[in-house]
Formats: C-alpha cells, structure tokens, sequence
C-alpha cells in the first residue's frame, strides 16, 4: 500500500522522480527475489520458464541422437550423461527418462507456468488497468511454489535411478509400481511431489487471474472492452482451476497405490515372476481422470497463445480485430468443449464404441470455434497494412501451424482413423505443430511484442528475424515428415527403429529430422543470447507507445514501478481495436468517444 | 497482506471471490474422485458395506460448528465482541471434535475388518472422507488465527472480511461434508 501512495505523490515529478521514490522503500531482496509486484513476478516466470524450455529442449536433442543415428556412438555423452551413455549411446532406460521429462517440462513447465505464468501476470493488471493482482501474495506465492516444483523436477534429474520414465501422462502402473522400471523408483515420488507443488502454484495463480479480471476492471473498462488476450487468459485460468483439482485427485489415487497399498488403478499385476496382491483395479480409470485434466491443458497451453496472436495481429495490422464478440464466443466455446472430449485420447482402450461416437462428435465441433478463429485472423490480415515486426512473423506463424496442426486433429478426432492412427508418429506430429510449436510461436510474438514493455529495451531485430524464419522452416521439417511416418505405421515411443523392417526404411528421414532438430535448437540459444543481451544492451525504448497500440499497457511510464500509474488509473472509453478509423491510425481506449465518431 | 487498488473494488472483495473460485476448484476435485467412485463401483470386486454410525454424530456436531459461526457474524456485526468471541471458540471446538469423530469413525470401520487396502470400496471411503477432513483442518487453522486476532487486545479489527472469509468456508467444507455423506450412503 506505501508504494501505491508514494506513486501518487510522486505523479507531479514525472517518470524518474517515481523509479527514485520506488528504490526508497525497497531492498534487492524485496525487489528481485519476493516480490509482491505482478511485473517482476511475470518476469521470474518468464525466465524460470526459458531455463525449463532449454532443459527440456536439449532433452529432445538427446533422444533425437538416438532416433537419427541409433548406429552410431558419441564418446562426448559418456561424459556428460555418465552411465546413463555407456560407451557413448543412450540406453533405453535413459531415453524413456528423456522423453517423460522433455513432455513434463515442456508441457507443464515452460507452456503452462512460463506461458501463463508470464502474460498472465504481466498483462492482466496492466491491460485492464489494475495496480496489481487481487492478492498480490498469492501471486508471489504462485511464482514460489512453482520454483519449488521446479527445484524438486531438477533434482529428480540426478538420483541415480533417474527420473520419471513411464511417459508425461504417468499411466499406472509404470507410475504405481516401483518396481516396474528404474524410472518408477524415487524419480516418480520426485516427479508426484513436483507436480503436486505445481498443481498449487497453478491454482494460486489461476484464482488470482480471475478474481483480477472479473473485479478489478478500471473504469469504462467493461467486459466487452477488454483486448482480447485478457479473454483468453481468463478461459485459460478457469480451465486450470476446474481442471488441475482432477488431476489432483488421480495424483492422490495414485499416491496411495504407490506407498500405501492400495489398488485403485491395479489389478492382476505380475512383475519379474511376482504375482502382486493387488485386485479389483483399472488402470483406465487413471487414463479418465488424467485426461479429464490432460485434455483442457492442451487448451491451457494454447488459449494465451491465441489471445496473444490475435492482439499482435490487430496491432500490426493497423486494423480491428475481424469479429471480437465471434473471437471470445469461439474462446468460450473451445473452453466448454474443452471439458467434453478427453475419452478421443482413449478410443483404443476398449471405449464403448457407441460411447465414442459421442467423443467423435464434440470433438469435431472443436473445429468450428477454431475455423471461426482462423477465419477471424485470416480477414484481419486481409488487406492490411501489415508491419512485419518479429512478434507480427511470430503471430502469423502461430496461424499457420495452428492451421496445419489443426487439419490433422480432424484425422484423429474420428475414432475409426485412430485405431489406424493411435501411438504413431502422426499423433506426434499433431500435437507438436498444433499445441507446441504453435503455442511456443504465441509466446515469442509476445517476448518481442511486450519485451519493451518489460525491460524498457527492444531485442535485436536480425536476430529475430533469424530465429523466427529457421525456426518457422525448422518446425515444418521436423514435423512435416512425421505425418508420413505415422501413416505408415510407425509407434511412438520406440528406441531404435533400425531393428525393424518395415520401419527401416524411414532411417534417412529421421536422420533429416534429428539435424534438423538440432539446428532449430542452436537457433533458440540465438534467441537465449539476444533476450539477455538486450535486457542489459538493447536499444532503449523512447516512446511511450512503440508499437502505436490502444491497450492501456502502453499508458504507463517507460518503466512503470509497483501500482502500475504514478497518477490516477486512466479511465476507458472504448474497446481495444480502433485502428485505421475515421482516419486515424489508432485510437487509444483512454481516449473519449468523440461527437461525430463513427460507429465502424 | 495489503491489496493494492482498493479503490477500484466492486461489488465483491477480490478476497472473497478469489475463495468461491477456489471453492469451484475443490468441487471439482471431489467431484473427479465421487466419479471414479462410481465408474469403480460398476465393475467387479466392489463390496457394500455400511458407514460407522460416528458420522452421523459428526454431521450433526459440523451443522452445529456452522451454526454456531453463523451467529457469530452477526454478533460481530453488532459490535457484541463478547458473544463473538465466545462463539468463535465453540466453532473451533465443534470443528475440533469433528475431526475427532471422524477418526474415530475411521478406526470403528478399521476394527471391523475393513481396512485401507482390503477392497477397493474401502479405499475410496479412507481416501475421499480423509481428505474432507484435511480441508476441515485447513479451516480449522483458519479459525485459530480468527481466534488469536479476536482475543488480542492490542488491536481493535472490525473489518469483517476475514470472518465472512471463513465462514464460508467453513459452511462450503460442512455442505461438501453433507453431499459426501449421502453419496456415500446412497451410491454404494
């Protein structure tokens, strides 16, 4: 509360006297490490999450060596990865530890804590006009325990049975046996209490964001007026809080059947010659409860993402948003449906097949929300006066891997297509292009989008315009080819496919594929170097507004301090997108409707 | 914990909505293991048994927590700090005793051969009764610091949210108890 009074007194000094007010009260300690501020919390996230994003990154570069060149050794692994690359070949127990965490890392770690975690925090206060989150000590409390998840997943990497390794989605009973595989030993309990620490700091920051959203609005700022990412990240947020519990009560379950002996998930199990006690249990029912979670996290993973693209997409195009009511009804018809189709991960598990036509159906229908969004983003580029900044390349890459990726969920969404499809390298190339690459394409057009915002600096922009075009190549020839692998047959999960003879033939492909992977992977590290670089060295922002935006983020000081305004929070008189009207470029929200204005 | 921005509150504190939020949240947690109860129940090896009468007594002792907390509010209201804090304390006792009750509950069923690891229906029963409990002593910590604040007599606090915070709380934890119960004695 000090800070938000000394803000105001300082308003009639300008811009540096508050920063200087600010330091007063202030240690490093404050500052830096616990902070209460949302914009230095959005900035641990961001940060943590980039750390988790190269972990897990050179994890796939890992299992790529493996899968491009399953003949050949590299005496370098033995010594970095010690007995886990005897002779300088990965052995099978550690490629499956590589694969689970690369999937957890990726998934939970960087695109759901770094995604949202980041633009959640950053964004929600400043765009509605906030001085902070409802609780800004939940806030900081969310930030911790994700780091506590964080130092418990790390630290799992180096017990000497090894992580996880029965897959992201932990399916009993490789998660409920410790003697299933040396994964399923302390790496799992390592994995469960990291998760479960995850699990709070999700809903800490989940009932954050929409308590923030739904009760802090400024004045004018109603609901319908709010830019476009804030709707994503508040149908994000309710389908983490609704959904994450789940989980929760799946991780319980399976806790219990791990170290107390009990069968939820177990039955009829028989592991090296020993019969187990344990009856009466389904493992499928393990496969609901995860997915019920694991299906709405893939839209936690891309909501934010589209929010973000669709907000840097009008910005650079100089033009409104095609359709805002159509934008956030298609939002919240994805988070319903969301909700309704987690069985299509499990047409193979002996579902009712009558029961599956149902999970058909609801899933196709996802198609029509996210037609309804590319056709938006479509008509808003559609004769624009587009500026190809780095985040507008990044927004616009997001649309075409979101198209790309999204045309093959039409192939698996139909149950009769899975049982050819299911556990092939198709379903990886889906989910890849549509969830991954593309969420991960949402959250760099929001680094260069709003890294002005956060550091007061811009990224080198050749830099950028090389990360983005190897990167946008790059995904597509990692992902591309493995459609063809997948339709031809080929499993998931495999260690070496040279052993078979009908896969063989793909050994030059995956070969192609791990190369390739491996220079997308150096071009992160690019973009690694020049995100540092530029917090200290790039070029300092001297305009207000860079990007000539509406939202009110661009309304507070260069560097604004805690409480977001030095003065009174601006009042807003109209909605997000008044670009190109009545012959203006732009027109802030704070700006008041004039008499004669037209209507659009 | 000071929030920033009060100027800008509506119609509900944020501390209050963020807890329904949170509310919805832990409904959906019962709600995914009342569901795994019932796929459970539909395939072999399930055994009926009935609940310890313990529970019952537990009901009636948490319904009266929840009315005792409820004249509580309006005693703070009214500015009658006595009564307040007296009933403050009986819901903290009550709340105590609840979870006694339900221990003991838990070791009547155990006396009677049905144990964690027995049957699966055992195991449900352990599971999801335990972790209600869990969240009762979540609100019963909550209650203790209502409690240390109301009987210092440095401060004079008559800012009523962290009491209406609690109190529904406490009412949520009572009604999930109550839904719980008849789950459990209806779907067996």
């Amino acid at each position: 509360m000090s800070n938000t009074v000394a803000l105001h007194e300082a308003d009639v000094h300008g811009v540096h006297e508050v920063h200087h007010e600010h330091h007063h009260h202030e240690t490093f300690i404050s500052k830096y490490v616990f902070s209460q501020d949302h914009k230095m919390i959005a900035r641990q996230f961001l940060i943590t999450g980039m750390i988790w994003a190269i972990i897990g990154g050179f994890f796939s570069v890992l299992f790529r060596l493996q899968l491009g060149y399953p003949n050949s050794t590299f005496p370098w692994l033995e010594d970095i990865l010690g007995h886990w690359a005897k002779g300088g070949k990965i052995n099978p127990e550690f490629y499956y530890a590589l694969v689970t965490m690369h999937g957890t890392i990726l998934v939970f770690f960087v695109l759901t804590a770094g995604l949202s975690g980041t633009f959640a925090n950053f964004l929600i206060p400043l765009q509605i006009g906030a001085r902070d989150m409802a609780s800004p000590m939940l806030n900081m409390l969310s930030y911790w325990f994700f780091f506590l998840a964080s130092v418990i997943m790390f630290s799992s990497l180096f017990v000497q049975t090894g992580p996880a390794s029965g897959g992201w989605t932990i399916y009993p009973p490789l998660s409920a046996l410790g003697d299933a595989s040396t994964g399923s030993k302390i790496g799992m309990d390592l994995w469960l209490v990291s998760m479960a620490m995850f699990i709070v700091s999700s809903l800490l920051g989940g009932l954050n964001y929409i308590s923030t959203i739904l009760n802090m609005r400024t004045k004018g700022m109603s609901m319908t007026r709010m830019p476009l990412t804030i709707w994503a990240l508040f149908f994000t947020a309710v389908l983490g809080v609704l959904s994450f519990p789940v989980l929760l009560s799946g991780a319980i379950l399976l806790l219990f059947d791990r170290n107390l002996g009990t069968s939820f998930f177990l039955s009829d199990i028989v592991v090296n010659g020993k019969i187990l006690p344990n009856e009466g249990g389904s493992a499928i029912l393990f496969q609901h409860l995860f997915w019920f979670l694991g299906h709405p996290e893939v839209y936690i993973i891309l909501l934010p993402a589209m929010g973000m693209s669709s907000e840097i997409l009008s910005v650079n195009s100089r033009k409104p948003i095609f359709g805002y009511m159509a934008m956030v009804g298609s939002l919240f018809a994805i988070a319903i449906l969301a909700f309704l189709v987690w069985a299509h991960h499990m047409f193979v598990t002996g579902l009712n097949p009558f029961l599956g036509a149902f999970f058909v159906l609801l899933t196709l229908l996802i198609a029509v929300p996210s037609a309804i969004k590319v056709f938006n983003w479509l008509t808003t580029l559609w004769r624009a006066n587009i500026r190809f900044t780095p985040a507008m390349l990044f927004a616009i890459g997001f649309v075409s891997l979101f198209i790309s990726g999204g045309l093959t969920g039409i192939f698996l969404g139909n149950s009769a297509l899975d049982i050819h499809l299911h556990d092939t390298y198709f379903v990886v190339a889906h989910f890849h292009i549509v969830m991954g690459v593309a969420s991960f394409f949402g959250m760099f057009a929001g680094v260069y989008h709003w890294f002005p915002k956060m550091f007061g600096r811009f990224l080198n922009n050749t830099l950028a315009y090389i990360h983005f075009w190897v990167t946008i190549v790059g995904a597509y020839l990692i992902f591309w080819p493995m459609h063809y692998e997948g339709l031809a047959g080929m499993p998931r999960r495999y260690y070496d496919y040279s052993l078979w003879e009908s896969f063989k033939m793909f050994g030059g492909l995956n070969e192609f594929i791990s190369f390739v992977a491996m220079i997308v992977f150096a071009t992160q590290l690019l973009f690694v170097f020049n995100f540092f670089y530029s917090i200290f060295k790039g070029r300092k922002v001297t305009s207000l507004n860079p990007w000539g935006a509406n939202t009110l983020e661009w309304t507070t000081p260069l560097r604004p301090g805690h409480g977001n305004w030095p003065g009174e929070i601006p009042e807003v008189h109209r909605g997000a997108y008044d670009y190109g009207k009545d012959g203006r470029e732009f027109i802030p929200q704070t700006e008041p409707v004039g008499e004669n204005e037209s209507h659009h | 914990m000071s929030t920033v921005a009060m100027e800008q509150r509506k119609r509900i504190h944020p501390h209050k909505f963020t807890l329904w939020v949170g509310m919805a949240g832990i409904v959906m947690m019962f709600a995914g293991l009342t569901s795994a109860y019932i796929v459970k129940r539909n395939q072999v090896n399930w055994i009926a048994f009935d609940l310890p009468a313990m529970f019952w007594y537990s009901t009636a002792i948490i319904v009266c927590s929840s009315i005792t907390l409820y004249i509580s509010n309006i005693a703070f209201k009214q500015r009658e700090m006595a009564k307040y804090r007296s009933l403050v304390v009986t819901t903290l006792v009550l709340g105590i005793v609840f979870v006694v009750m339900q221990v003991i509950g838990f070791n009547q069923l155990w006396v009677n051969g049905i144990t964690l690891t027995k049957n699966v229906s055992y195991s449900f029963l352990f599971v999801i009764v335990g972790l209600h409990a869990l969240h009762v002593v979540g609100g019963l910590v909550a209650l203790v610091v209502l409690f240390s604040k109301a009987f210092s007599s440095k401060v004079r606090n008559y800012n009523i949210v962290p009491l209406e915070v609690i109190s529904t709380y406490w009412h949520f934890v009572d009604a999930i108890w109550i839904y719980l119960l008849f789950f459990l004695l209806l779907i067996r």
